[in-house]
């Protein structure tokens, strides 16, 4: 057991020293020390499109996935139709479906029907990846709400409409900031199926970093990895704060 | 809103009188869940400002039936009807009721002013009206001052007065509680009853309430109905309940019983009498219909109907004392008895004299009260 926490750890240990190498080479361990990768991948012009990229289409993904996933979710929750364990099985495959069949997919079909290969073709397909975690973290949220509440409100003489504003998304907001930051981490470092979808003007960053290793071995990719770490982990400490990691993770909170 | 029971009694009544009476009605309503037969054709008039209870063992579709007025589910059958009017198609944000609910469900975001306010806003009451009604309502439950907490600030019983606030202030045209008091302990439960009653009664808002608890349903009713499998077993006052059960269901079910079985001697139209032992004992005939001479009856009678007589005396029955209980203002006597169907039987004595005078293990007579006890066919 140690030995795996060891090498959860070790990789991104080892990249972290790396970065901090003065040497061109990606050696280990370090001679000397220096912070001139982290200038050089700042400066680099393909990471910085590919990071502005990446956020353009994390948003609208993201965002998009929360909208169509909390409307499922609702649905499948409450309402009961024909095919719904289809429905279920259709939007949870992703989750078994390897990430380069779907961009090849999108790929062919992009091709197939002139659809050029711009920010929409990289997003519909970032939505497609993150929507299952989206509907889990909605409907695991959706479950552990007593419709009593819902029940309550009606009898006050709220209208459907009203109840829903004002009792169930209020509610359920912990749910839909969790799944939306799960798919907003997911879609900025999706990397198999973007390799497939984006173009050179769309690529986003981890296919940027891809390229970039393909042709050198410096460690200013190390650094930028670095950055990586630092910035999700700095998205993730803020939610806590915030929200309390306990209603982050849908943990319910006993009265 | 505290004028409400006042205005409506001067108003005139252009109706007629039955109907006006009457605030919530059933007319053979029906209710399946699958297989299950949650409801019978059910019918039932609810007077206005009645406090009715619905007493029953859990699954005897006393809730469902609360949910009904709700109209949280609807009716498979029959009808409902608020204020004269059938309910069966109007959705529940429409039916101007109020409810409690069992864990208060009060909304965990808002603050008490907030939540108290909800009906009014869905309802688009002005601002100020909002405000002065709140503040009405908050000293009717002796809340004020606690407006802006959240309800996981507050204890138990505040939260079901909150509970009770909101359901209040919106004039509901009848008040639903489900089983309110199960979450309390005993001593704030015994307060927050005669609170509710009193407010229920100075409102005179039409109440249903549901409970499984036949002490809580003897003390706070106008009227209760007696329900098992999905019917009424007995509607009447608290006191008819309990003096005069018309089946061995409610005469089990409501109140402590003993059983002594004895047989029928003989049976008018009025009066029956049973022989039990040595003794013949008197007692309405109602109960035993069709029963014909010499057959076996149990005679069920409340501990505090049965005395202790000395033994060789005569007597109903005789036992020996097993165990006491003093509780205060009585003391439970509990007699082992070989006559009884149930071979045990609870005599309750008032004051302290009876833990000295039949310590355990005195052989005792046990002797009915004269008049007392209701009287089934063995079946």
């Amino acid at each position: 057991m140690l030995l795996t926490l060891g090498f959860l750890v070790l990789p991104s240990a080892v990249v972290t020293i790396a970065a901090f190498n003065d040497k061109a080479m990606l050696s280990f361990p370090p001679q000397a020390w220096s912070l001139r990768w982290f200038a050089r991948a700042i400066a680099y012009q393909d990471f910085r499109e590919g990071f502005r990229n990446g956020l353009i289409v994390t948003a609208w993904s993201s965002t998009i996935a929360l909208a169509v996933g909390a409307m499922l979710a609702i649905a499948l929750d409450r309402y009961r139709f024909r095919f719904k364990a289809v429905l279920e099985g259709v939007l949870l495959s992703p989750l078994i479906i390897p990430h380069f069949t779907v961009g090849l997919g999108f790929l062919i079909l992009a091709a197939q029907i002139g659809w050029a290969r711009t920010y929409s073709v990289v997003i519909v397909c970032h939505v497609v990846l993150v929507l299952p975690f989206v509907l889990r973290s909605v409907y695991v949220s959706l479950r552990n709400l007593d419709q009593r509440y819902e029940l309550a409100a009606a009898s006050l003489g709220a209208t459907p409409h009203r109840v829903l504003l004002t009792i169930t998304l209020p509610l359920l907001l912990p749910g839909l900031i969790s799944g939306w930051l799960f798919a907003a981490i997911l879609s900025f470092n999706e990397f198999t199926a973007s390799l497939f979808v984006t173009a050179q003007r769309t690529q986003t960053l981890p296919v940027a970093m891809y390229n970039y290793v393909r042709e050198f071995a410096d460690p200013s990719m190390a650094a930028l990895s670095v950055m990586y770490i630092v910035g999700t982990a700095g998205l993730i400490v803020f939610a806590n704060a915030f929200l309390g990691l306990g209603k982050v993770l849908n943990v319910e909170q006993s009265r | 809103m505290l004028n409400r029971a006042a205005d409506e009694a001067s108003a005139p009544h252009t109706s007629c009188a039955t109907s006006n009476d009457v605030a919530v009605r059933f007319n053979s309503v029906t209710k399946r869940f699958g297989e299950i037969v949650a409801l019978h054709e059910l019918s039932l008039a609810i007077k206005r400002g009645e406090f009715m209870t619905l007493l029953g063992p859990s699954g005897c579709g006393k809730t469902t039936l609360l949910n009904l007025v709700a109209g949280f589910f609807s009716a498979d059958a029959g009808e409902i009807l608020i204020d004269g009017e059938r309910v069966n198609d109007v959705p529940t944000f429409e039916r101007e009721i109020g409810m409690m609910f069992q864990n208060y469900a009060l909304f965990p975001h808002m603050t008490v002013a907030n939540n108290i306010a909800y009906g009014l806003k869905a309802r688009h009451v002005s601002k100020t009206e909002i405000d002065s009604r709140v503040g009405e309502v908050l000293t009717l439950v002796k809340l004020t001052g606690l407006e802006s907490r959240k309800p996981r600030q507050l204890s138990g019983g505040q939260q079901q007065r909150v509970a009770l606030a909101r359901a209040l202030v919106i004039n509901p045209k009848v008040l639903l509680l489900d089983e309110p008091f199960s979450a309390l302990d005993k001593n704030l439960r015994a307060s927050m009853q005669m609170e509710l009653r009193e407010i229920q009664r100075k409102l005179g808002v039409t109440t249903i309430f549901v409970t499984h608890d036949q002490s809580e349903a003897l003390s706070l009713s106008d009227r209760l109905a007696v329900m098992a499998e999905g019917h009424i077993r007995q509607l009447g006052t608290p006191e008819e309940i309990y003096r005069r059960p018309c089946e061995r269901f409610v005469a089990s079910f409501v109140g402590d019983a003993n059983v002594l079985r004895g047989c029928l001697v003989r049976i008018d139209d009025t009066d029956a009498i049973v022989a039990l032992d040595a003794v013949q004992i008197k007692v309405s005939s109602g109960s035993l219909q069709g029963v014909t001479k010499s057959s076996p009856i149990d005679l069920f009678v409340r501990p505090e109907q049965l005395q202790i007589v000395d033994a060789g005396k005569p007597c109903a029955t005789i036992g020996t004392v097993v165990a006491l209980a003093y509780q205060g203002g009585h003391v439970d006597l509990h007699v082992e008895c070989t006559a009884s169907p149930r071979s045990r039987l609870l005599v309750r004595l008032p004051g302290y004299e009876a833990m000295t005078r039949w310590p355990i293990g005195t052989q005792v007579g046990i002797a009915v009260s004269a008049g007392e006890g209701v009287a089934f066919a063995v079946t």
